[in-house]
Formats: structure tokens, C-alpha cells, sequence
């Protein structure tokens, strides 16, 4: 649905050159939610803003239900009437919501429909049947500056939906949001996928947001994407950085001569008592160390990282129980972890 | 002088001040409005930037208004006979005042539509917007009750730039404080004129106020008009005698307009 290819975008200011995109392939099927995470500066925010144009990236292509947007954009600063038309199939949450102060909600969501040159009558039905989807239908006559911050998002999401999109862009939609709100709105862009079709990408620092919607997720990192894929593929991958990054474990052995072992649940096996059973089978003493859990679309998937008694020797038939049981299982270099986590404390 | 001597002189004196500063605010706003407007898009990293044009039309609106206005007035004689058929009386001097208020108003718009978010231009390009759309519904209404603040700082300085138009024979509240007032020392007659001039500003200045109170909807509670005489009474000495008027009312304008917090760009820098 939306593909991106070889993607580059160069900021020029004062001879100074920054990289903002570095080749990025993205690829996000109809009907998925696709979530793109990373830090601050590692070109997230550049990615969406080039699906629709809003910046011009400086090659590559990007093609957006099967329309190639770079193609008509033409060679100037400004948007010819092609680009325009596409952007209004496109519909854009964004983090600061970016509602017109002096517009009324229902005239809020009518400004897209404005633009289209639909009708009086016909916007103002459209309006009110998407505030009623969104939840806000008693608010139509309020102004914005009178709405809570969960609120103030819902309006910006009947509003991208007023253009009849295929395609919603969510800019850090959530951001700005406490948890609870975020969750509420995290829930409705889920509900719309699955009600309307809709293909969401979004980007978002949140790991908890990628947990909680997203079908398949990229992380980026210096203008490139790192690692991408569906979230349950990711997890099955053995030395995943987005898999770590979604389910942190951490924790050091509490004494010399023990093994730790990373233990990655997912499908059915996360539904066994896999853990007790290896303490009786072998009458071994399992301490955990750290566990991170989830429920993704339905299925219970998580790490743990638990400690058995011993060096890695001993423990060889223990660890091959666990992978007959088809988890994922990795055993941790504790040196490097602690190495790895002093350097985080120095930091 | 007595009431009834002067009565005749201050009311002709009161219309030919209302005439002239109404035409030529009204001139001012419908040719500074689109200039302040067209020096926001065509800034660096503005929707449509172009640095010859933003500078050229910067470079214009810069010297016409550091002429002195009365400098203005003699340097526009022969455009003025072009336009009006005359050099003298208030149709002659609508001109010059007009010509001097248009950069004041459109720097004062310039300032008020910077004030608009950068997101909302974003927002509205990418639901497939114009740039003409992103004026017509962002920038003008988004920013209207600066604008209507910024008018009626043009106005208060028009109201202190037409007492200069005395010298081209305009008549006028100034003109009259002038001549009989101050060089014929009428103390009494001046002090009426300076009273009414105070009266003019302060009730311009406050149905500025409520206009662009009841025009806001970015605080929860707004709508709601509130007594501002405060401000308006700070006006009043600036506003009675010559163009010192035109700086004070300036900050003014720009304090009153400046929404702290909000976002001066135009378009966000990633």
C-alpha cells in the first residue's frame, strides 16, 4: 500500500550537509498497522512527512496505493493540483493536533470536505457521522482551546477520515498524550483499521505503542532502517534489536558459575507451564532474573531471562528441553551485558 | 472663547478627522493586508519563498516608513493632484496618509500572521490545500483578532498623523488644537480639542479591544468581553499630539499581539 524506495533526503543549511534519510526501503501492506520507532533524530519524523510529500525527498521514490507521488510532484516547491488531490486520500494525525483555534469541531472536520469542494449540506452529515465514529458527537459546537488533549486527537482523527482515505499517517499521534488517553486513542486507530481497512503507518518513540497496534514494525537509526517485519516474525528472530527493544530484559546472576538464558515465548508454546516443568523435570532451581510479557493481537508473547544453577556445561540438556518446547532460546554473554550496562551508567 | 463659539469649529473639526482617517484606515487595511501576508509566504522557509520579492517588497515598506510624515506629505504633492484633482483640503490629505499607514499595517500583519502555527499550514497542505486555501483558512482567520488589534493601532496613529494634515489645509481635531490652541493661545479651546481626541482613541482602542476579545477562541473561557480601560487610557497621551505616537502604539501593538508560547515559524525545521 504505501512503498518507499531508496529513499534519501540531504538538508542543505549554510554548506552544512545532514542526512536525515539514508536509503530507506519501507514497505507497508494494505490493511496492516506498521509502526516505525527510533530515537529522536533518527529520521522517523522526515520518513512521514516525505509519504505525502509534505518534505520533498531528495531521490528515491515513494508510492502511495499504487500512485507514484514523486512522479507528480513536480519540480518546483509547490504542490501541483495531482499532488494535492492524492494528499487529500492521505489522511495525517498529528502529535500537536493542529486544529484551526478559530473553527469550531464539526467545522474542524468539514475542512478537509471544504477543500474537496463537497457541499454544504453533504459536509456538515460527514462531519457529524464522524465525530459520532469517534466519540465526540456531543462536542460539535465546542471549540478546540475547550477540548482535553485526548479529545483534541479525536478531532484530528475524524478529520484525516474525512477525505474517504485508504491511508492514515499518524505523526507521533500518541505523544503528547498521558497513558491512559493513549491507550483510548491507540484503541480507536485499531478499531478503524479493522472497521474501515484502513492501512496505518505511524511512527512513534513508544516502544508500548508498537506492543499495543502494530501488525509489522521498522526501527530506524541513523537515517536507515535498521530491522523490519511483522512484530511476531521479529521476536522468533534470534539477536533482534527491535525484539529487545519491545521486550527488555535485563538483570545480572547473582553469583559466579551460573548460566543465564534469554527464553523468547510466543505462539503456543507461551501458553505451557514451560518453566515449572523444566524445575521438576530436572530438579533444578530456576530463578528469573527479568521477564517482559504481552498480549499481542491475542497471543501471549514475551522474554524472560531466568538463571540456572552452574556453568553453561552443565546446563546443556536443560537448554535443549526448552528449545524442544519451541521457545526461542538464547544464552546471555553476562559479561558483555554487564559491560553493556556499566556503559549505560556511565552515560 | 465661549461654548457656543466653539461648538461649530469642533464639530466640523470632529467629522473632518472621522472622514479622513475612515478612508484612509480603510485604504491602509486593503493594501497592507495582502503585503503583510505576501512578506510571510515569500520568507525563507514560508510556502511560497522567494528571497527577491521578500526583500524588494521588505526594502519598500522600510523606507516608507521611516519618511516623517509630513516629509511624505510635501514628497506626494504631485501624486496626489494625480489622484484627488487637488492639493489641499481633506480629500488631498487622505493620500498621504494612506500611503504612509499601508507599511505600518503591513508590518503590524506581518507580525500577526507569523504568529500562526506552522502545524496548521502543514495540516492543511496535507489534506491536499492551496496555498491560496492555506491563506483564506488559516492564515487570515487564525490570525484575525491580531488583525483586528493591529487596525486599530493603525487607526490611533492615523488619528496623530492627521493633526499634521493641517498643513496642508485638512482641518481636523489637530489642526484645530494647533491653530487656535497653541498659536492663538485659546489654552481653554486646546484643552477641549486634546479631551475629545482622548474621547475618539479611547473609544476606537476599546470596541478594538471587544472586537478582537470576542473574535478569540484560544483560551476555553473566551467570547466573553472584558472591560479594558487600562489599556486605552495608556493610549490617550500618546495619541493627542504628533507622530511620537506612532512608536509607542507600535510596541503596544506588538506586546498585545504576541502570544507567548506559540510557535513564531512558519514551517517546522526537522
Amino acid at each position: 500500500m504505501i512503498t518507499t524506495t531508496d529513499l534519501t533526503k540531504v538538508y542543505r543549511s549554510r554548506g552544512r550537509e545532514v542526512t536525515a534519510l539514508d536509503g530507506v526501503d519501507l514497505h507497508v501492506r494494505e490493511g496492516e498497522v506498521y509502526g516505525v520507532v527510533g530515537q529522536s533524530g533518527a529520521g522517523k519524523s522526515t520518513l512521514i512527512r516525505c509519504v505525502n510529500l509534505l518534505e520533498r525527498p531528495t531521490s528515491g521514490t515513494v508510492t502511495v496505493a499504487g500512485q507514484d507521488l514523486t512522479a507528480l510532484a513536480g519540480r518546483g516547491q509547490r504542490a501541483g493540483s495531482a499532488l494535492r488531490q492524492a494528499r487529500s486520500r492521505i489522511g495525517m494525525v498529528f502529535q500537536h493536533f493542529n486544529l484551526l483555534s478559530s473553527r469550531t469541531v464539526r467545522d474542524n472536520v468539514e475542512l478537509p470536505l471544504e477543500i474537496l469542494g463537497v457541499s454544504g449540506k453533504e459536509r456538515t452529515r460527514k462531519a457529524l457521522e464522524l465525530l459520532d465514529l469517534v466519540g465526540l458527537a456531543d462536542k460539535a459546537k465546542a471549540y478546540p482551546a475547550q477540548l482535553s488533549g485526548g479529545q483534541k486527537q479525536r478531532v484530528g482523527i475524524a478529520r484525516a477520515l474525512a477525505g474517504d482515505p485508504k491511508v492514515l499517517l499518524s505523526d507521533e499521534a500518541t505523544s503528547a498524550l498521558d497513558p491512559e488517553t493513549t491507550r483510548s486513542i491507540l484503541q480507536l486507530l485499531r478499531d478503524l483499521n479493522r472497521q474501515l481497512g484502513l492501512t496505518v503507518l505511524l511512527i512513534t518513540h513508544e516502544m508500548d505503542v508498537v506492543k499495543t497496534i502494530c501488525d509489522s514494525a521498522a526501527l530506524m537509526s541513523g537515517g536507515r532502517i535498521v530491522e523490519s517485519g511483522k512484530v511476531t516474525d521479529l521476536l522468533a528472530t534470534p539477536g533482534s534489536q527491535l525484539a529487545e527493544e519491545l521486550f527488555p530484559v535485563g538483570g545480572a546472576p547473582s553469583g559466579p558459575d551460573r548460566t543465564v538464558v534469554d527464553v523468547t515465548f510466543q505462539g503456543e508454546a507461551a501458553a505451557k507451564p514451560v518453566i515449572s516443568q523444566l524445575s521438576r523435570t530436572y530438579n533444578i532451581d530456576i530463578s528469573i532474573l527479568g521477564a517482559a510479557m504481552d498480549t499481542i493481537g491475542g497471543n501471549q508473547v514475551g522474554r524472560m531471562r531466568i538463571e540456572l544453577p552452574g556453568p553453561f556445561d552443565e546446563n546443556v540438556v536443560p537448554i535443549g528441553f526448552l528449545r524442544e518446547q519451541g521457545l526461542q532460546v538464547d544464552v546471555a554473554d553476562v559479561d558483555a551485558t554487564q559491560t553493556a550496562v556499566l556503559k549505560e551508567g556511565a552515560k | 472663547m465661549t461654548w457656543s463659539e466653539m461648538q461649530p469649529l469642533l464639530q466640523q473639526a470632529c467629522l473632518e478627522t472621522l472622514w479622513m482617517v475612515g478612508w484612509s484606515a480603510a485604504i491602509a487595511i486593503v493594501g497592507g493586508l495582502p503585503l503583510g501576508v505576501l512578506l510571510v509566504l515569500t520568507d525563507r522557509g514560508g510556502v511560497l519563498p522567494n528571497v527577491v520579492v521578500n526583500k524588494v517588497v521588505g526594502q519598500i515598506v522600510n523606507i516608507a516608513r521611516s519618511m516623517p510624515f509630513i516629509i511624505l506629505m510635501v514628497a506626494l504633492i504631485s501624486f496626489t493632484r494625480a489622484i484627488v484633482g487637488t492639493t489641499i483640503g481633506p480629500a488631498a490629505a487622505i493620500v498621504p496618509l494612506a500611503i504612509g499607514a499601508i507599511p505600518f499595517y503591513a508590518r503590524l500583519v506581518e507580525t500577526a500572521v507569523r504568529e500562526v502555527d506552522g502545524g496548521l499550514v502543514e495540516a492543511v497542505q496535507s489534506m491536499g490545500g492551496s496555498t491560496w486555501t492555506v491563506v483564506r483558512k488559516v492564515l487570515l482567520p487564525e490570525s484575525l483578532p491580531s488583525l483586528i488589534s493591529s487596525a486599530t493601532t493603525t487607526i490611533v496613529a492615523l488619528i496623530g498623523y492627521s493633526a499634521m494634515a493641517g498643513t496642508v489645509g485638512a482641518g481636523g481635531l489637530g489642526d484645530l488644537a494647533v491653530r487656535y490652541g497653541y498659536q492663538r493661545f485659546e489654552t481653554q479651546l486646546m484643552w477641549v480639542t486634546v479631551a475629545i481626541l482622548a474621547v475618539v482613541i479611547s473609544v476606537f482602542q476599546f470596541a478594538g479591544d471587544v472586537a478582537a476579545r470576542a473574535l478569540s477562541h484560544r483560551s476555553p473561557a473566551s467570547g466573553a468581553p472584558r472591560l479594558v480601560l487600562l489599556r486605552s487610557r495608556a493610549g490617550k497621551t500618546a495619541g493627542a499630539r504628533a507622530a511620537a505616537t506612532t512608536d509607542a502604539a507600535n510596541s503596544a501593538a506588538t506586546a498585545g499581539t504576541a502570544e507567548p508560547g506559540e510557535s513564531a515559524q512558519l514551517t517546522k525545521t526537522p
